[in-house]
């Protein structure tokens, strides 16, 4: 979808390693979720690709500390979240015990 | 089916070559990690390449094997080198904030045969069945696949 939109190479690695990284976390931290990809247009005109992650997992605690570099409670590097919001235009966390853990990322053409 | 036995470790003289193709999942890296340590015992091999020219992305799971390995190969005596990193992986793995700890990364098999040779600094003696030039040709063979 991202080569279909246009994306040059850096965007579309940019994207398949965000895929990557949120998906992970989903599959490992929440069991099961789901992921949206949809094509998007900003107000000012431009077209991007908005990915949505979506699980109905435990929740993350404290969504400062998991934004950290380094923070991890999986033994992984703590570089998924803060790595993928550097690699995204939009980058949107929400988070409850409840309602599980959606990131949303947009990157733009 | 399992993926397992997918990725091929190639040695050529004292030097173990990883072609890494597939995207891998938990179980395919333990086994290879695994596989790896066994060969450096096996054979005494002094390097490994991990060729990494066909993956499309890094990210910190990936980055986090090929760190382990590293570690691991370490402690075996042998020294890891990266190759083939795409320019757009490399740009991304920066962003990332990835640092390839214990890894040197360089562009092409070549390159990373250069590096691993004057590392070992071989002598004639030294090389026994080793030939480079058998290594070159290999690895010209993995640059044109
Ligand atoms: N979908 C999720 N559900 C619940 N907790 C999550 C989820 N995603 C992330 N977390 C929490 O946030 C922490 C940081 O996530 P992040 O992806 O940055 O690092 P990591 O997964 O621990 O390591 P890495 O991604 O570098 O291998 C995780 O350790 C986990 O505690
Ligand atoms: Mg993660």
């Amino acid at each position: 979808m991202a080569v279909a939109l246009g994306f040059r190479l850096i965007d579309q690695t940019r994207l398949v390693t965000v895929t990557s990284e949120l998906a992970r976390n989903v599959v490992k931290y929440a069991r099961r979720g789901r992921m949206i990809a949809q094509p998007t247009r900003g107000e000012d005109g431009r077209e991007g690709l908005r990915l949505i992650f979506e699980d109905t997992g435990p929740g993350i605690p404290d969504i400062n500390a998991a934004m950290r570099d380094g923070f991890t409670t999986g033994g992984g590097l703590g570089k998924g979240l803060p790595g993928s919001k550097r690699l995204m235009d939009d980058f949107r966390i929400e988070s409850s015990a409840e309602h599980g853990t959606r990131v949303t990322v947009v990157r733009w053409l | 089916m399992d993926g397992l036995q997918r990725i091929p470790i190639l040695k050529v003289g004292r030097v173990l070559i990883v072609p890494i193709q597939v995207d891998m999942d938990d179980q395919t890296v333990m086994h290879l990690q695994e596989r790896i340590l066994s060969e450096l015992e096996r054979t005494g091999a002094r390097g490994v390449l991990i060729d990494i020219s066909l993956l499309e992305m890094v990210d910190s799971f990936i980055g986090r094997v090929l760190s382990d390995i590293a570690a691991m190969a370490r402690i075996m005596d042998a020294r890891t080198v990266v190759v083939g990193m795409q320019p757009a992986v490399a740009i991304t793995l920066v962003e990332l904030g990835l640092e390839l700890r214990g890894v040197d990364t360089v562009l092409n098999v070549d390159e990373g045969i250069k590096l691993l040779r004057c590392e070992f600094d071989f002598n004639e003696e030294d090389e026994g069945e080793f030939s480079w030039g058998e290594l070159s040709a290999f690895a010209e063979q993995i640059n044109r696949s």
